[in-house]
């Protein structure tokens, strides 16, 4: 089945027609940034420094946290290797919503340097709904801090998050990944393990 | 009553986040950054409440987050806050010591369960590295308990804090068991040297590996009420308790304070470590304290 989706759409209608309650919860949502960092290429070299002294992340509320059940955002930082890509998707599967992604140097933007080989993914929004790509080969921690400001700036807005999507699009998605994965993705999503119906999160 | 109880949990949780918050924020400038703003523990606890969604694996599950909040509200409940105002003191005349011991432990049984449920390696790690730790922590602390009991001859908070009116305060009277009890808090507190059930680089925070949205919410809601009750433990038996809120809050962040200046310079103990330190050099300290007060009164 052919769905007409695009991965860069977002719905900027939604911006200004929040309640009040949605505009709170929002605000606190975009104070508080838990992230699974997950080092894939290059670039997991620039994000320990993004929490140490010098660039100090958690000025703005981000913090690393050790497991994806408890995390909003996910860096995935760089190339994907197929291999990888398997658990990049389970990771992402076991974050609880709303949760964000953001894509890390121009690898996970098009494939960068890795356009050419045989087993790196070019496109990462075409496997999981990406929030936020900061450019770069590879981008400096100032780069990533002023990802996370937009990030948080469009929480606040209300914006419509990838995960909602995902959550949508889920043909379209597993579509995708299957092509690389080949048909025996495990999980092939995450919820069915325990045996919750599909479009639902854990 | 039951607004009374409301009260004090509304206090104990705004408190409890505020000093976390001012810890995370004291640990950020002692490492040279400025580090959040001392609210950010509220903002981190309501996000997580208003997560869409919470991985759950059953009802045990769905327990045991509840049992630690229930073993966190009764202690709150038995701890008298202030000296001689009736204002919340809902139903600490019924309490005393021993109930409030037995109360502690609820939580961290409460917790084992729920992992357990979870399934997760880790997880199962980290409770038993919590419960082997518990053995040492607890050892130093109830003796300095059963000194504080022999000395007043009571084991009734309230007239323990009376006592302090009339023959000084227990930390200059009794200084070895307030050491031991504080060695003890450092670790009830999981500050450094005694952190290793969460350690987050080894078993990924340990018993809170599967604990996601609003079950990771309620863990860190309850963990700020016990903290608090704990403080305000400590406060009561060793220093006289307090007259006001101001001076509640003075005496309880003292308190709060020197046990983060203390974790914050040592390095993570493993737990052989942690448990052979602990029953040797703070169960020595508080069995001097013992001795001294049976031998000389
Ligand atoms: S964008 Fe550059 S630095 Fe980042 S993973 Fe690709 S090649 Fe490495």
């Amino acid at each position: 089945m052919e769905i007409g989706f695009h991965g860069h759409e977002f719905d900027k209608a939604e911006r200004n027609t929040q309640t009040l309650i949605e505009k709170t919860i929002n605000w606190f949502r975009s104070k508080s940034i838990f992230v699974v960092a997950y080092g894939t290429g290059c670039g997991a070299i620039e994000m320990p420094p993004t929490f140490t002294s010098r660039y100090d992340a958690e000025r703005g509320g981000v913090v690393g946290v050790a497991t994806p059940r408890q995390a909003d955002v996910i860096i995935v930082s760089g190339y994907l290797a197929y291999k990888t890509l398997r658990r990049v998707i389970r990771t992402y599967e076991q974050m609880q919503s709303p949760k964000y992604v953001i894509g890390l140097g121009s690898c996970a933007i098009n494939g960068g340097m890795y356009w050419d080989s045989y087993n790196t993914i070019k496109k990462l929004d075409d496997y999981i709904p990406v929030d936020m790509l900061v450019n770069g080969c590879m981008p400096r921690p100032e780069a990533l801090l002023e990802g996370f400001a937009k990030l948080q700036e469009r929480i606040r807005n209300g914006e419509q998050g990838g995960w909602e999507k995902y959550e949508k699009n889920l043909e379209f998605y597993k579509k995708n990944q299957k092509k690389v994965l080949g048909e025996n993705i495990d999980p092939s999503y995450e919820a069915d393990w325990y045996m919750l119906k599909q479009g639902a999160t854990l | 009553m039951i607004l009374q109880i409301l009260e004090l949990i509304v206090i104990a949780y705004v408190v409890g986040f505020i000093y976390f918050g001012t810890y995370r924020n004291i640990t950020a400038r002692i490492q040279g950054r400025y580090g959040p703003t001392i609210y950010q523990s509220f903002f981190d606890s309501i996000k997580l409440f208003s997560k869409k969604s919470s991985a759950s694996f059953g009802w045990m599950f769905y327990l045991g987050p509840i049992i630690m909040a229930t073993g966190a509200v009764m202690t709150l409940m038995f701890i008298p806050l202030f000296n001689d105002s009736d204002f919340l003191r809902s139903v600490t005349v019924q309490g005393n010591l021993f109930l409030l011991l037995y109360l502690m432990v609820l939580g961290p049984l409460g917790n084992a369960l729920a992992v357990g449920t979870g399934g997760n390696p880790f997880g199962v790690m980290g409770v038993t590295r919590g419960l082997s730790r518990l053995f040492g922590l607890e050892l130093p602390f109830y003796i300095a308990i059963v000194g504080l009991i022999i000395a007043s001859n009571s084991a009734d908070i309230v007239h323990i804090m009376d006592l302090q009116k009339i023959n000084g305060l227990n930390i200059w009277n009794h200084p070895f068991l307030f050491i031991a009890a504080m060695i003890s808090m450092v670790g009830f507190f999981g500050e450094s040297p005694f952190d290793i059930p969460g350690a987050p680089q080894e078993v990924y925070s340990g018993p809170r590996t599967e604990f996601s949205g609003k079950f990771l919410a309620l863990l860190m809601s309850q963990g700020s009420l016990f903290a608090f009750a704990k403080l305000v433990l400590v406060t009561d038996l060793f220093l006289g308790g307090a007259d006001s809120l101001g001076m509640l809050l003075l005496k309880t962040f003292a308190i709060f304070i020197t046990l983060i200046f203390i974790g914050i310079v040592y390095g993570r103990y493993k737990v052989s470590q942690a448990v052979d330190f602990l029953m040797k050099i703070p169960t020595l300290i508080g069995l001097i304290g013992l001795v001294r007060i049976i031998w000389f009164g």
